[in-house]
Order: structure tokens, then sequence, then C-alpha cells
């Protein structure tokens, strides 16, 4: 594995460092060249690449190929409203459904199964990678997206679907909805669901095997690497499966930016060795977690990860969408010339994650007449929706209300109980 | 003629409405007239004070967010149907009116605080009426 890997890394460095002149510049900057890459050994003295160089290089500018090479774009959000960009050519749409297909077949999915694809489809990589995935695998696809419960629910019982896929919680809210409707998951044919795109608990893992009666696993993935099928769990259920015959994985230190001990805690950090529209290497995912060497088993080699533990950065993740508090900051600072003052807090309410802004009636905000306070909270909430894509519930608080640390004011307070 | 009233943005928490009149108190500062506003997470205060300018300042001190208005303080007589024709005048007028309310003495009559679309105008339409408005100074009887 590591030879194919060193293999790999050298071809992807050549091609990174002659096409995208921000990381030549990156390379250049501590004195290295492509030829200096002669291993896998070698990809920890390569320079990193963050969230910002995509944004930075808005929207196409990490691209190593010409458009005519790009046959589709996904796009996820980004920390300032401007969205993360990726391009796939036609072999990397190959590669995202063979890799998607493995962990299919890691969780138990055949060609005899009717696979219910309710991950959203369109800009965000989780329909449509399933999607093409499943088909690679020869399974049936239900490509129903997400929303629409009861609609759900009843292909589910018509269709006889035998795997979901969906975010962790909403496989909660969908065994919700069925108890209200009076369906048990026995009439169902449900055997598995793949459940990502959102951290989730073992609690919560149990809680869902429980009320859906099917084998629930979790499955990693980000745009900026792929989308999903970066990794995934196998039966046994004891850490994600890397496939890092495409996706190399390390864990840094967050702070010091050096490789911890194996097995230790510390920042994911992927690099892609076969991705030819947007390759990139060292790319800090800023999630938390370990990885895991030992043989599965199941018999795999491939190294495992653990399921993430939280973030190395303020970013959130609500019903499965990105949200940077900087990103609702940006919104308010739209609407008024002065810096907002503004408290997010994160709640699960039954089994959806709620998004609560409490927002400082500064001066500059404040009207006399309540249906202009009352239109203010709905061009919060609606501005919010449309920049974020998720709905938040607006709640105006008096000025100073909301505590301050060393004159610094506290932004998101998270009370899910994950 | 043009009354400034002080609006006050509050929380609905307890305990909130008392800590703006505590500090009008202290600033010896006399509420002649008030009202609220409120939805469900919030209200807006509205009040007729001896010196709105000290009770921005003071309120502001405080931390709270404050706004003065305009407002026309028209007096009728304590009978039926004086309100009536103060309205028929406005309306005859095409002011519209964004919210008022009123206190009433036994005999000195009545006071109605309107918030008007268009102050001058209410002003000017009103006192060709021979509709009494109180003035500034005049606010301190009360």
């Amino acid at each position: 594995m590591a030879a194919l890997q060193g293999e790999r890394l050298k071809q992807t460095v050549q091609r990174i460092y002659h096409n995208i002149p921000s990381y030549r510049a990156k390379m250049q900057e501590i004195g290295m060249l492509p030829g200096d890459v002669r291993s896998i050994e070698d990809l920890k003295n390569l320079p990193f690449t963050n969230k910002t160089d995509l944004r930075d290089n808005y929207p196409f500018g990490m691209f190593t190929v010409p458009m005519s090479e790009i046959v589709r774009v996904h796009a996820s959000s980004g920390t300032t409203g401007k969205p993360t960009v990726v391009g796939y050519t036609r072999n990397d749409l190959n590669m995202w459904a063979e890799v998607v297909t493995r962990t299919l077949c890691m969780a138990g999915v055949t060609r005899n199964d009717i696979v219910q694809v309710a991950y959203g489809y369109g800009l965000f990589t989780g329909g449509l990678g399933m999607h093409y995935g499943t088909e690679n695998l020869g399974a049936t696809v239900i490509p129903i997206s997400g929303g629409n419960t009861q609609k759900q629910i009843q292909l589910m019982q018509d269709f006889g679907s035998s795997v979901i896929a969906c975010t962790p919680s909403y496989a909660l809210f969908l065994a919700e909805v069925m108890a209200d409707m009076g369906i048990a998951p026995e009439e169902l044919k449900l055997r598995v669901g793949i459940f990502g795109a959102e951290p989730w608990s073992e609690s919560m893992r149990k809680e869902i095997e429980t009320k859906l009666k099917l084998k629930a696993i979790d499955i990693y993935g980000l745009s900026e690497v792929i989308g999903p099928g970066v990794s995934c769990e196998c039966e046994h259920q004891v850490g994600m499966h890397v496939n890092e015959d495409h996706f190399i994985p390390e864990i840094i230190h967050p702070e010091t930016l050096q490789p911890v001990e194996p097995g230790e805690i510390g920042e994911l950090v992927f690099t892609t060795v076969t991705k030819e529209g947007i390759p990139i290497i060292r790319y800090r995912t800023r999630d938390l977690t370990r990885l895991i060497y030992d043989k599965c088993e199941c018999g795999r080699t491939l190294v495992r990860m653990e399921k993430c533990t939280g973030r190395s950065d303020d970013m959130l993740i609500i019903r499965g969408v990105n949200v940077f508090p900087s990103q609702i900051e940006s919104v308010l600072l739209e609407m008024s010339e002065t810096e907002p003052h503004y408290l997010l807090i994160v709640e699960r309410e039954g089994t959806l994650d709620v998004l609560k802004l409490m927002v400082e009636v500064q001066e500059q905000f404040f009207s006399d007449e309540i249906r202009e306070l009352e239109k203010l909270k709905k061009k919060i909430m609606h501005n919010i929706q449309s920049t974020l894509g998720i709905s938040v519930d607006v709640k105006l608080v008096e000025p100073k209300t909301i505590e301050r640390t060393a004159g610094k004011a506290k932004r998101v307070i998270d009370n899910r109980k994950i | 003629m043009i009354i400034k009233q002080v609006s006050v943005f509050l929380e609905n928490k307890s305990g909130r409405l008392n800590d703006v009149t505590k500090i009008m108190g202290e600033a010896g500062i006399n509420i002649s007239a008030f009202t609220i506003a409120d939805t469900s997470d919030f209200g807006i205060l509205r009040m007729i004070v001896s010196d709105p300018d000290k009770a921005c300042l003071v309120l502001k001190d405080n931390d709270f967010s404050v706004q003065t208005t305009e407002v026309v303080l028209a007096k009728t007589p304590n009978k039926p149907g004086s309100l009536s024709k103060l309205l028929d005048i406005l309306q005859q007028e095409e002011v519209f009116i964004e919210y008022m309310y009123a206190f009433s003495m036994q005999d000195e009559g009545a006071v109605t605080v309107i918030r008007p679309t268009r102050v001058k105008r209410a002003v000017e339409m009103l006192q060709k009426h021979k509709t009494e408005l109180l003035k500034a100074d005049e606010l301190y009887q009360f």
C-alpha cells in the first residue's frame, strides 16, 4: 500500500505543482520541488491546504485540468458566504462511484438491495455520490432526495426499501414520523442504514437501531476530498475503513501541525492521490479523530478512523449543513453598519437540530414600531435561510445581554447531547 | 405641539419594566403616561415623560435601546362621543394612526396620545378644528 501511495503521490504533486500557482508558491517558500517527493515518507514535509485556499481560488482556481475535462461540479458552504467548489472529471466520477460501491459492500449491501437515497441531491455531494455508487454496485436506487418524510415512509412500504441512506438525525426523525403514522419497523424491509454528513454518537446508533430495526453504519466524507465514500464502517462497526489507496489520512496536532504518535487523537488531514479535477494535498479537515492500524475482524487491512469527536475550528453541523458563525456574522453585518452582537444556540429538540439566533437590538436596529421589529426579525431569518440554506429561529434581545468574555462576545452555545 | 415620546426595547423578562421605572424615579423623571406593545418575546415600552432628553440619556447609560418618537397629545372633554369626533378629523384628512393610547382625569378631560403617519399634518388639522393639543411644558402638570 505504501509503495502504491508513494507512486500516486509523486504524480499528484507534479500535477499540482505545475498547475496551481498558489500551491507552487507554498512549496517554493519552503524550498521544495516536486522531485523532492520520492515516497510516502515525504508527505509530512509538504505544505497544507486549507479551506481558505479553495475560497481564495474561487470558483475554479484549484482545478488542475481545463474546464472541458470537468464534467460536474459540487459545492459546499464556505466560511464567509462563498461556497467551496469542487470539480470532477469523468475518471473522478468513476473513481467516486467505485469508492462508494466499496463502502456499500463494507456495510453489507448487495445488488439485491433496494437503496433509498434520502441525502439531498444537488450541489451537496451526499445525494448524487450515494446514487452513482449504488448504481455501480448494481443495487436499485430510489433517488428520493431529502425531506418529504411521509412519502419516504410510503415508498419504504410500497417499494420494500432494504437500505436507507441519510443523516443520522433524519433517521431518528423518520422513526418518529413512522411511529406517529402507526407503522412498526417490522412492517418494513429495512436492514441497513448508511448514515453520515454529521457527527453522531454510539447512543444515537443504539437508538436508531432499536427504533428502525436495522444495522446503522457510519460513513464519512467531505466534498473537498470527494464526497461520501472517503471512509465507512464494515459490519463490525469498529471504526471506518479509509479508502487509503485514493485518500491518504494523517493525524496532526492542530497547533504544532506536526504528526501525532500513531493512535493519538488529532486533526484529520487528507491527501488525494488519484483525483484529476481537484487533487488536494494535506487538506486540513478540522475534524478531530484518531487512526486505528490493527487488522479488522472483517479481514480488511485498510486503516480505520474513529468517529470524529469534535472540530478544531468553530464550524457547526446543523442537520447535515456546515455552518460557520462567521457566515451568520456577515449576514448581520450586511444589515447594519456596526458590529453585530449575537449568540447562536444549537439545541436538539426531539431528533432534529434547532438553530436559535439571539441578536441584540442595538440603536441602529431599534424601531418604535412592533411591525418594523417583526420585519427585522423576518429579514434576518430570510437572509440566513438564503445564505446558509437552513432555517433559524431569531430572538431579539436587549443590548449588552449577551455575555462578553474579556470584551469579546461568546458566539456559540451548543447544547446538543449527541 | 409635537411631543417627544420615549420608546424602550424590552425583552419579556421579569423585572425589566421595574428596572426602567426605577431608573426614571432615581433620575427624578416623572412618567405621565405609558403603554406597552408586546409580542411573544419582546415588547416596546412607550412613555410620555417630564424630561425626554434626560430620560434617553439615563436609559442609554443603563444599556437600554432607546428612541424618541414624535407624537401628538390631544385633549378632549371627558364625555361620550369626543374621541369619535377627534378620529373623524384625522380620518377626513387622511392622517392614519400607527398606534394610540389614552388616559383620562375626571374633571380635566381626557388626553389621547396619537402616533400619526404624518405628525405635522395631524397637528395642523387638529388645530384647524380647534382641538386642544398639549404643549411640552404643560406636561409637568400631570
